[in-house]
C-alpha cells in the first residue's frame, strides 16, 4: 500500500487511483475516452449540421488530404467531421444506457440479494428467462415493437442489458452481505438502511463500477451493430455503424470510408475495456504491494 | 457455584431448526442453560455441533424455533424491532474472525464509534471521539491507531477493535464466539487475559464459545458440553475437568495433550466415527452411535439433563435412572 510522506495510508479511492495511474493500458483507455468525449462536445459546439448532412457531388470519394483529413464519402461529405459528429451517438448510448441499466440492475439485483427467499427466486427466475434470449435478438425485437428512433434504440439497448447487470450486482451484493461485518452491524443495532448505504454499498461499489465500465464497450458495439443492420440510427445521420453499412460497397475501391468509422468503433470499445480491466486490477486487494 | 447467585441469562428448551429441503436441520435442539451474573459459561463441542447457532439465537440475531430465552428474568425470545434494538445495548457479540468482522473501509475510530452513534448513546461528535479513545485505552489499543484501517493491524489488534466495539454500548452480556481461535497462540493469551480483566472491571457476563479445551478451562466458571445441538453435560469448570461424567466429555478431556514425559503412558480414549447427521435426528442419545458404552437404553427416547448435585448435570443413562 502506498504511504504518504506522513505515513498515513491513502483512503481507498485515492489508493485505487494511484494504482490505476501506473497501469499504462488503463491510462491509454482513459485518455482515449477523454479525447472522444472532448471530440463529441467539440462536435456539438463547432460543427454545424450542414457540413455533415449536405451532399457535395463535386467532392465525392476523395482520399485523405490536407483539406479533408479523413477524405470524403460517396456523397462528398467530410468524413472527419462525420466521425467526430457521430461520437455523440456512440458515447451517449454507451454511457447513458449503462447508467440506466445500472440503476435498474442495481435495484433488481440488490433486492434479490438482500431479501433472499421468494423475492430472490422470483427475480432470478425472470432474469434467467430473459437472459435466454440473445441480447441482439432482444433489442431487435424491442426496436421492432417500439419503432425506429434514437430514444427507442436507447430503451431497447438498456432493457436488453439489464438482466446480465442485475445478475452481476446480485452476486456482488451477496458476497458482501455474507461477510461477518454485516452481521456485526446488525448485532450493534445498525438499521437496515444504514447497513445498506454505509456497509454494503461502499464495499460493493468498486466491483460494480468495474462491471459498468466493461459494459459500456459492449453497449457501444450493440448500438453500432443495430445501426449497421438498419435497426438503429438511420442515415444520413453519421452514426458509426450506419456509416459502415452505408459505405460497404466502396470497401474495395475506397477503403478509407470504411476504415475511419470502423476504427472509431473499435477504439472507443477498446478504451472502455482497457479502463475496465485496469479498474478491476486496481481494485483487487491481492494486487496491492 | 450455587444457584443462589442471580441468573442473568437463561434458556429453556431452546431450539433452532433450519429448513434443509423438506427436512429440518436441528442445529440447536432443546438446550437449557443458566448463566450467573458476572460468570463465564464456556460452551465446547466439535465443529457443527451448534455452538455458534446457540450464541446467535440467544442474541436474537437468529429467531428461535422453540423454547425461551430469559434475560434478567424477562422473556426476550420473540422481540419486535424496538425490543431487538433495545437489547443491542444489553447483549453484544465478539466474532471469531477479526479479519471479516470489521468493515475494511472504515477506520478504527469509525468502527468503534458506530454503536455509540446508531444507538444514540452519545450524540455529540467530540464526546463520542473522547469515548472512543477511552475504549481504545480500555482494550489496550494505542491512540495513534485511531485513524488506521483494519488491514494495517494484526489479528490481535483487530480483535481488540472488535472487543472495543462490543463494549461501546456498555453491555451486560457478551457472546464470545471463538474470539481467539483465529489468532496466533502468543496473541491468544493476551486477548484471553484482556477478556478476563474486562470481566472483572466491568462485571461482564460471558457466553464463551470455543472448541479449544485449554482455552475454555482457562476462562470459564462453568462449562457446557454440546453434541449435535444438545447440551450433554454441564457443570463447574474445575469439577468437570477433574471428573468428567459423560463418555463424550471423558473422551474430549483425555484428548488434551499433556506436556509431560510421563504422560506418554496415559491412555487416550479415542472417539471413532464422525458426527452423525443433524438433519431430522432420531430420538435418543445423539452420541450413542460413537459411544463405547452405548446400550439399548440409549436410543428410542431423548435423555433429559439430570441433576447430579453440586451444580453438575449430565444427560447419560450411565448416571441414575
Amino acid at each position: 500500500m502506498k504511504q504518504t510522506p506522513a505515513g498515513k495510508p491513502l483512503p481507498p479511492m485515492a489508493d485505487m487511483w494511484y494504482r490505476l495511474r501506473r497501469n499504462r493500458a488503463a491510462m491509454f483507455g482513459l485518455g482515449m475516452i477523454v479525447i472522444f468525449i472532448l471530440a463529441a462536445l467539440a462536435g456539438i459546439v463547432f460543427i454545424d449540421d450542414a457540413a455533415v448532412f449536405e451532399t457535395n457531388p463535386d467532392a465525392r470519394l476523395q482520399s485523405p488530404s490536407s483539406e479533408h483529413i479523413f477524405g470524403t464519402d460517396d456523397m462528398g461529405r467530410d468524413l472527419f467531421l462525420r466521425v467526430i459528429y457521430g461520437a455523440r451517438y456512440s458515447l451517449t448510448f454507451g454511457i447513458v444506457c449503462t447508467l440506466f441499466s445500472l440503476i435498474f440492475g442495481a435495484v433488481l439485483g440488490a433486492s434479490a440479494a438482500f431479501f433472499g427467499g421468494r423475492v430472490d427466486s422470483a427475480i432470478t427466475f425472470v432474469l434467467d428467462a430473459v437472459i435466454c434470449i440473445p441480447n441482439t435478438l432482444l433489442s431487435l425485437s424491442l426496436v421492432a415493437v417500439l419503432g425506429l428512433g434514437f430514444c427507442n434504440l436507447m430503451i431497447a439497448i438498456t432493457v436488453s442489458s439489464i438482466p446480465s447487470f442485475a445478475r452481476i450486482i446480485r452476486s456482488i451484493v451477496l458476497s458482501v452481505v455474507g461477510q461477518e461485518y454485516i452481521e456485526a452491524a446488525r448485532a450493534i443495532g445498525v438499521s437496515s438502511a444504514r447497513t445498506i448505504f454505509v456497509h454494503v454499498l461502499p464495499n460493493a461499489i468498486g466491483l460494480i463500477i468495474v462491471n459498468a465500465a466493461m459494459n459500456v464497450s459492449g453497449l457501444i458495439m450493440s448500438a453500432a451493430g443495430l445501426s449497421f443492420i438498419g435497426m438503429g440510427i438511420q442515415p444520413p445521420a453519421p452514426e458509426w455503424g450506419a456509416m459502415l453499412s452505408d459505405s460497404l460497397k466502396y470497401m474495395r475501391t475506397y477503403p478509407h470510408i470504411v476504415i475511419f468509422p470502423g476504427l472509431a468503433i473499435v477504439l472507443t470499445a477498446l478504451s472502455f475495456n482497457l479502463l475496465g480491466d485496469g479498474l478491476s486490477e486496481a481494485l483487487d486487494p491481492r494486487m496491492k504491494e | 457455584m450455587s444457584n443462589s447467585g442471580t441468573v442473568l441469562v437463561e434458556t429453556i428448551g431452546l431450539k433452532k431448526h433450519f429448513p434443509a429441503g423438506k427436512r429440518k436441520l436441528h442445529a440447536v435442539d432443546g438446550v437449557d442453560l443458566r448463566i450467573e451474573r458476572g460468570s463465564t459459561l464456556g460452551v465446547v463441542g466439535e465443529s457443527g455441533c451448534g455452538k455458534t447457532t446457540l450464541g446467535r439465537t440467544i442474541l436474537g440475531l437468529l429467531p428461535a424455533t422453540d423454547g425461551k430465552i430469559l434475560f434478567e428474568g424477562r422473556d426476550v425470545t420473540h422481540c419486535d424491532k424496538k425490543q431487538f434494538k433495545a437489547m443491542r445495548r444489553e447483549m453484544q457479540i465478539i466474532f471469531q474472525d477479526p479479519y471479516s468482522s470489521i468493515n475494511p473501509r472504515h477506520s478504527i475510530k469509525k468502527t468503534i464509534a458506530e454503536p455509540l452513534l446508531v444507538n444514540g448513546i452519545i450524540r455529540d461528535r467530540h464526546q463520542r471521539e473522547e469515548r472512543v479513545r477511552e475504549l481504545m485505552e480500555t482494550v489496550g489499543l494505542a491512540r495513534r491507531l485511531e485513524n488506521s484501517y483494519p488491514h494495517e493491524l494484526d489479528g490481535g489488534r483487530r480483535q481488540r477493535v472488535g472487543i472495543a466495539r462490543a463494549l461501546a454500548v456498555n453491555p451486560k452480556f457478551i457472546v464470545c464466539d471463538e474470539p481467539v481461535s483465529a489468532l496466533d497462540v502468543s496473541v491468544q493469551a493476551q486477548v484471553l487475559n484482556l477478556l478476563m480483566d474486562l470481566q472483572q472491571q466491568l462485571g461482564l457476563t460471558y457466553l464463551f464459545i470455543t472448541h479449544d479445551l485449554s482455552v475454555v478451562r482457562h476462562i470459564s466458571t462453568e462449562i457446557a458440553v454440546m453434541y449435535l445441538g444438545q447440551c450433554i453435560e454441564r457443570g463447574p469448570a474445575k469439577e468437570l475437568f477433574r471428573s468428567p461424567l459423560h463418555p463424550y466429555t471423558r473422551a474430549l478431556i483425555s484428548a488434551i495433550p499433556i506436556p509431560s514425559a510421563k504422560a506418554r503412558e496415559t491412555k487416550t480414549e479415542v472417539i471413532h466415527g464422525e458426527l452423525t447427521s443433524p438433519i431430522d435426528p432420531q430420538p435418543g442419545c445423539r452420541f450413542a452411535a460413537r459411544c463405547p458404552q452405548a446400550g439399548p437404553r440409549c436410543t428410542g427416547r431423548d435423555l433429559p439433563l439430570r441433576d447430579m448435585g453440586g451444580g453438575r448435570h449430565v444427560a447419560c443413562v450411565l448416571y441414575g435412572e
